[in-house]
């Protein structure tokens, strides 16, 4: 067991933000270049990382975001969050990590499977026809954990 | 270091059977290194393995995924088709190019 390559993780998307999304397709797509099966659950705000309206708009968050190094009140102020969000896209795109709607396409171009959340979908009033065309399905938690079987899963 | 025999040529290989020395790929050791990955070369693994060559002699450092698929003009589910199961990887073995290192 202990030294048994990993074939197949699930992973789990569920924050909005720019943080918050990024992980999670990374991992997804670092996985499918190592050979390993991937099936991508987006599920709450992570929804908005395969949303059509939503997909180009997202943003870091600079409030409440110790981690950030800017204080609540300033990244509180108007335009912080988008100037934190295109210093970090700059960055990114140097290093050939693509922009959220070029990275979804890539995963699933790469033979990664993605599906949204049922219990979301239904909280947010959306449609399947609301999310990008290489979204699979809209699951419940239990076809999630069958679709997971003999894999590993990973909440992020 | 280890070497290892490819198409009756003597070759330096780091552990993981990357090459270390780019002067000792030849196109038929380029051959054995694919048969040994399971990968018969065609013509698009040929034009993959090309712009590998020429982009690294050009810039240093091994193309990613998405300069493949930009720069180079080959969709990545096609890359996942000729190399499967890890396709930078594989192809940059084949190239006789270092490991990839970067994530993404």
């Amino acid at each position: 067991m202990a030294d048994e390559k990993i074939k197949k993780v699930s992973i789990i998307c569920s924050k909005g933000s720019l943080e918050g999304i990024y992980p999670a397709l990374i991992m997804a797509n670092g996985a499918r270049m190592e050979g390993i099966e991937v099936n991508l659950f987006f599920t709450f705000f992570g929804m908005d990382a395969i949303t059509k309206k939503k997909i180009k708009k997202i943003k870091v968050a600079t409030v409440g975001n110790p981690a950030m190094g800017i204080p609540t009140l300033i990244g509180a102020l108007p335009g912080m969050s988008a100037l934190a969000t295109k210093m970090m896209q700059k960055k990114m795109d140097q290093l050939d990590i693509p922009p959220i709607d070029e990275f979804i396409e890539m995963i699933s171009a790469a033979g990664g499977k993605l599906y949204a959340c049922k219990a979301s979908v239904d909280m947010f009033d959306l449609k399947k026809e609301d999310f990008v065309d290489s979204v699979e399905r809209i699951l419940t938690v239990g076809d999630f954990y069958a679709l997971s079987t003999g894999g590993q899963i990973i909440f992020t | 270091m280890a070497t290892k025999e490819y198409a009756g040529k003597t070759v330096n290989v780091t552990d993981d059977g990357y090459l270390t020395d780019p002067s000792q790929w030849t196109r038929e050791v380029a051959q054995a290194i694919a048969a040994e990955e399971g990968i018969t070369l065609t013509n698009t693994h040929w034009k993959v393995i090309d712009f590998l060559k020429k982009d690294f002699a050009a810039t240093g450092a091994l193309a990613s995924m998405r300069r493949i698929n930009k720069t180079g003009g080959i969709a990545t589910k096609d890359l996942y088709e000729m190399f499967p199961d890890g396709p930078l990887k594989k192809a940059a073995r084949i190239a006789g190019l270092p490991r990839p290192t970067s994530c993404v």
